[in-house]
């Protein structure tokens, strides 16, 4: 039964892509058939977290457009041999998206794979709706933070009204993100705290993802952070939550950075 | 005055609190007039249908707007019809007449 998940937001730079990269490659990892999809259409950046951008040839404009055909723009994975990618376009029009032919690549991604992650340009403009447009599930992510919040809900809105599931009376299953949690400072009230985010957006967590140096770490290398140090703070939790997304029961823990004594001293934190 | 006291007991530094009241009241806010700005779409869609079938308009001259008084709201609609739009039509009548 294969699945389509939307990875969405409101607001841009909240981390969809580390996100839809880190969770490809964790369900990816634990043996299920992926592929990653890049909605973000003239700002394409799925390809350089996952660090194919020199491989990519045909893209999903391509594969719509009847350019080219699937496997032609489906990129494998070098790690991992059953995590692929399908790449947007840098340079093309916006509008060569259409919702048939989107709907008509996801129908034959469908037949071959477990999960089809879609990364959502940020924003309630025509491309976010169309990566949406077919998905069964959601993760809307967020940081703890006013505007990101205040996004959020809007793009939950959407969820509930312009995707095929809400047309026909269905659900699409929601679940919220948090990333670039500093635990210490929710504790002293200078951020958000999770209860807060959750009961705001009335949607069930997935996970969250503390604020950390590994993050960028990965992406500079173009390795999702998942697979570039497996026992770091976001990796866990963005393994935990790809469990979650398969339906197993994971506690919710807020894995901390540990932070060196010299780090401290500076107040140096991840940018 | 409840903003004071949060602030009062959770320390100077938390603007958490205040970030919970403001989003609270904004989403509150807002959700109220989402559900109403897809009914003013629908409005403006159907009355544009209906008085095109008549004048020829252009769509974006037409405007909807909806304003919630506390006694009463008011719907106003605003359509800017071109100069010459229905002579045809004006002359047919005039021959009727």
């Amino acid at each position: 039964m294969a699945k389509v998940l939307v990875v969405t937001s409101g607001k841009g730079g909240v981390g969809k892509t580390t996100s839809t990269a880190a969770l490809g490659a964790a369900l990816a990892q634990s043996g299920q058939s992926v592929v990653v999809v890049d909605f973000d259409v003239g700002l394409r950046n799925l390809d350089l977290v996952m660090g194919a951008e020199r491989r990519v040839v045909f893209d999903l404009i391509n594969v719509v457009q009847g350019v080219a055909k699937l496997p032609q723009a489906l990129i494998r994975d070098k790690r991992l041999e059953n995590l692929w990618l399908l790449p947007a376009s840098q340079t093309r029009d916006k509008d060569a998206l259409t919702d048939e032919g989107v709907g008509r690549v996801i129908a034959e991604l469908k037949s071959r794979f477990d999960w089809i992650l879609c990364d959502s340009p940020a924003g309630i403009e025509r491309g976010a709706t169309l990566a949406m447009r077919y998905a069964d599930e959601a993760v809307i992510v967020t940081n703890p933070e006013v505007s990101s919040v205040r996004d959020s809900d809007r793009i939950i809105g959407m969820l509930d009204s312009k995707t095929v599931r809400a047309e026909r009376g269905e659900r699409v299953e929601k679940h919220v993100l948090i990333t670039r949690y500093d635990p210490a400072r929710a504790a002293r009230g200078e951020m958000l705290n999770i209860d807060d985010i959750l009961e705001i957006l009335a949607t069930p967590l997935l996970g969250i993802i503390p604020e950390s140096q590994d993050v960028l770490k990965a992406s500079n290398v173009g390795t999702p952070v998942t697979l570039n140090n497996a026992e770091s703070a976001p990796a866990r939790a963005y393994i935990d939550a790809s469990r979650r997304l398969m339906g197993e029961e994971v506690a919710m823990v807020v894995p901390a950075e540990r932070k060196g004594f010299m780090n401290r001293l500076l107040g140096r934190r991840a940018a | 005055m409840s903003l004071n006291l949060l602030r009062l007991f959770s320390g100077r530094n938390a603007s958490a609190p205040v970030a919970r009241e403001r989003l609270q009241i904004l989403l509150a806010h807002e959700r109220g007039l989402l559900g109403q700005s897809d009914l003013l779409a629908t409005l403006r869609e159907e009355i544009l249908a209906v008085v095109s079938k008549h004048v020829v308009l252009d769509p974006d001259k037409v405007m909807v707007k909806l304003e919630r008084g506390k006694t009463v709201s008011t719907l106003e609609v605003d359509i800017e019809v071109p100069n010459n739009f229905d002579k045809k039509a004006l002359a047919e009548k005039r021959m009727a007449g």
